[in-house]
């Protein structure tokens, strides 16, 4: 009699995820978006601290040229990324016999985007009026904060990602100059982390 | 012990029932595809089940026509939400 209440328990449970979170992001997804931003931040820095000396503390130089060449970068970091999050992640729904684009998988887009998109046009009004070195902190804080909003309906965990990225950026900001450090660390090694995080605790 | 029994509810003893009720609990509504894929039951299976839920008052539904097609949205009631954490105490209880 116990088991099958045991049982019932866990059936409620995972009935109760499954309508109501999306399950899918696999540690892979995290570890590619990862691997992605390190590269678009190495190019990024090979584009913006172009010859000089690599020691001390280095200005940036940003030309007309080189804004529209990281703009470039960031857009095709950010393409290759979603792409790979994407292809990971149907493969993982495919796995576990799931649909990619239910409603759960739009209320999980639509709350991760509205402070996403809110941070992202910001970050774009400063880089306009000239203030490079606010938008690595606010990209990373607005990341952070979509990525709280979204969690009520994906895994836990991502809202302790979210956390530790708000308060990176904070920190970010209090040493501007910095900002691709951050980044890089925020959007390429916190993912790589994450990602093998989730991977083995999806295999045990 | 009796009366620990006695709060568990009949309603769900039925696996899909079960299913039902704990996918309403979460969602403000279901619709009748998305519970059919979620629970893996066939379409008279879920809509025997279904009507035996609106029967004890424990969920309502809303008919919407969507280009002309029905489309039913299930909530659960007050009475069922009430049900169902009773039912859940009942079952804490009685593992503990």
């Amino acid at each position: 009699m116990k088991e099958k209440y045991i049982e019932d328990l866990k059936e409620i449970k995972d009935i109760m995820n499954r309508s109501s979170r999306f399950i899918s992001l696999s540690g892979l997804s995290g570890i590619s978006a990862g691997i992605c931003a390190l590269i678009g931040a190495y190019l990024a820095y090979n584009t913006v601290y172009q010859n000089q000396n690599y020691l001390g503390y280095r200005k940036a130089i940003i030309t007309g040229d080189s804004v529209s060449t990281l703009l470039l970068i960031a857009i095709g970091t950010m393409i290759v990324a979603i792409g790979s999050v994407i292809y990971f992640t149907t493969r993982e729904t495919k796995k576990r016999n799931q649909k990619i684009w239910d409603h759960q998988t739009k209320r999980l887009l639509i709350n991760l985007s509205i402070p996403l998109v809110t941070g992202g046009i910001l970050a774009l009004m400063f880089l306009y009026k000239g203030f490079i070195g606010v938008v690595a902190p606010l990209t990373l804080i607005f990341y952070g904060l979509a990525l709280v909003n979204a969690s009520k309906y994906t895994l836990d965990e991502i809202r302790s990602l979210g956390i530790i990225e708000i308060c990176l950026g904070l920190i970010a900001m209090q040493f501007i100059g910095y900002g691709l450090l951050f980044w890089a660390v925020g959007f390429g090694i916190l993912h790589i982390i994450y990602g093998v995080f989730m991977q083995l605790k999806n295999k045990s | 012990m009796k009366d620990i029994l006695k709060d568990l509810d009949k309603a769900f003893e039925n696996k899909v029932r079960l299913g039902i009720m704990s996918a309403l609990m979460v969602n403000e509504f279901m619709d009748f595809n998305t519970l059919k894929d979620l629970l893996d039951v066939t379409d008279g299976n879920l809509a025997s089940h279904l009507k035996s839920l609106e029967k004890t008052e424990y969920i309502t539904f809303k008919k919407e026509f969507n280009d002309r097609k029905p489309h039913t949205k299930y909530y659960a009631t007050e009475a069922g939400r009430m049900a169902f954490t009773k039912h859940l105490n009942a079952i804490e209880q009685l593992l503990k």
